[in-house]
């Protein structure tokens, strides 16, 4: 089987659009539910048999329900390494789920990617369902997500706990099973030396912070992804209406580090960004890294209206079809690194100078 | 370029600062920026399971021990502080005592406040309520859960 792109609605990817409040500082609002069927051990402790046939049973569920009826079905262990990377890249499998490092994914493994959900299937628990929304919209997220956990839990003998609420693999997820989060982008707070502050801030409000790709990954292009820390003794609601308070207060602090910085240092500011772009614009290799950490600053001079004609829709585009797997798909071949940087640098001069009408 | 302040080592850590309109560019050693109080790195926050392993390691429950066992699924305690997971959904029943104050040391509470939906009853699944309240008592009681086992005790022979 080949990763046929075109199957996925959005390529599985509706945040992208950048239509959603805040979009240029909120790349993505995800809520995300951890569910296990009852009648088999956890992922980590089922056999092969048990993962197809938890695999099966919750097909014939999301066939039930309205978000995922139409869902695309992607095996993982049928798709090839960089198939499953390429997933990766667009936050529709965990890292765990892709197992990226390995030649074939495990039996069973999946992801059912709808227009607005996703579901990801055998990884730590049975059951990872996620909605993402563009820009700054947790409650949003949450209502469909909480509809499909509905829907699901309609269809499927659910691991449920009369004391301890939804029965996860891991307890730091049991109770809600529910993962709020959201992707910021926040060079402003880097700039102005004040995000020590607010990380510490956030984990004294209870909620904690990762990179670009959750749980084990580094901050890069300042991009950092704050979620809840615990999942049971609190509603959905009180989890999703905490985060979203707190987050409110982290982008009006980004808000005002940027008024500050063209404030004060307006002229510097100014020639790091451009200089951000016109490496963009014409260098011949970039890796993954600095790629990320030069879009991060036309990102920002497009938010300080010091860089006109370039969407945020683009930045979030170029974010994802930058990246290795992506550039491999497109060159229909496997690159090696030093191959990637080119293709990378291409891909990005060429994008922006469309963008820029010089096409 | 060597470190502005030590003129020792060599300097990583570029700093622009700006006062009354003034703008000065320093460069320091990462031990210089240290002293001054500069962050130098973005510190990941430690993974909020080895908080909740130490917690496990903190417990005490010798009686219970690492060999208590799942009666579904066979994970020990002693897999569960291995790997940071559970077997099945029947561990937590089975290691209830000792999860309870695992989850409200990394939670902060113990008790689920969330929604739940009518799930299908899993055919053939749940051993006999008796059976299972019966495993518990024996757990309860070798974890010298005394309160638990009493609560238990009272239930089994509210039905029997």
């Amino acid at each position: 089987m080949t990763l046929d792109l075109s199957l996925l609605p959005d390529g599985g990817m509706p945040w992208i659009t950048a239509s959603g409040p805040h979009a240029d500082i909120v790349l993505s609002s995800r809520v995300r539910l951890a569910r296990n069927v009852a009648t088999y051990p956890f992922s980590s402790r089922a056999g092969d048999q048990d993962r197809r046939r938890v695999l099966e049973q919750v097909r014939e569920a999301s066939a039930h329900s309205e978000l995922l009826a139409r869902a695309v079905v992607l095996r993982l262990d049928e798709l090839t390494q960089n198939e499953r990377r390429l997933l990766h890249e667009r936050h529709l499998v965990s890292r765990e789920l892709a197992e990226l490092d390995a030649a074939v994914a495990r039996s069973g493994s999946a992801v059912l990617v709808g227009d607005e959900a996703a579901l990801m299937v055998n990884e730590e628990d049975h059951l990872r369902l996620q909605v993402f929304r563009s820009g700054f919209d947790i409650s949003g997220a949450w209502e469909r997500a909480s509809r499909l956990g509905r829907e699901l839990g309609e269809q499927l003998p659910l691991a449920f706990h009369p004391e301890f609420g939804y029965l996860t693999s891991c307890p730091t997820n049991v109770g809600t099973g529910l993962r709020a989060s959201v992707l910021v982008h926040l060079p402003g707070l880097v700039l102005t030396q004040e995000i020590g502050k607010v990380l510490t801030g956030l984990q004294q409000m209870g909620l904690t912070y990762r990179g670009l790709y959750g749980e084990g990954s580094e901050v890069v292009g300042n991009f950092f992804q704050i979620s809840n820390q615990t999942t049971l003794g609190r509603t959905e609601d009180e989890l999703c209406d905490h985060l979203a308070r707190v987050v409110s207060h982290v982008i009006s602090r980004e808000s005002e580090a940027r008024r500050v910085l063209s404030r004060d240092a307006g002229y510097i500011i100014e020639d790091k960004l451009w200089r951000a772009y016109g490496t963009l614009r014409y260098a011949r290799s970039l890796g993954a890294d600095e790629a990320m950490n030069l879009l991060s600053g036309v990102r920002l001079a497009v938010g300080m209206y010091l860089l006109g004609g370039v969407s945020v829709y683009t930045l979030n585009k170029l974010l994802v079809y930058s990246q290795t797997a992506h550039l491999s798909l497109a060159e229909g071949r496997p690159l090696t690194e030093i191959e990637a940087n080119l293709a990378r640098a291409r891909h990005l001069r060429t994008a922006l100078a469309a963008e820029a009408g010089e096409a | 370029m060597l470190c502005d302040q030590c003129k020792e080592r060599d300097a990583v850590v570029h700093l622009t600062q700006i006062v009354d309109a003034e703008v000065t560019q320093l460069h320091l050693c990462e031990k210089c920026a240290a002293a001054k109080g500069i962050e130098t790195t973005v510190s990941m926050p430690k993974h909020p399971l080895s908080d909740f392993l130490h917690a496990v390691q903190q417990q005490s429950a010798p009686a219970l021990g690492d060999q208590a066992r799942c009666a579904y699924c066979q994970t020990s305690l002693r897999d569960f502080r291995a790997s940071g997971r559970l077997g099945c959904a029947q561990c937590y029943t089975a290691f209830e005592g000792a999860l309870r104050e695992l989850l409200r040391r990394v939670h902060g509470a113990a008790r689920h406040r969330g929604s739940e939906y009518e799930t299908p009853v899993a055919p053939g699944f749940v051993v006999s309520e008796l059976d299972s309240l019966r495993e518990r008592l024996a757990l309860a009681v070798a974890a010298e859960e005394f309160e638990l086992a009493a609560k238990l005790r009272d239930e089994i022979r509210a039905r029997e």
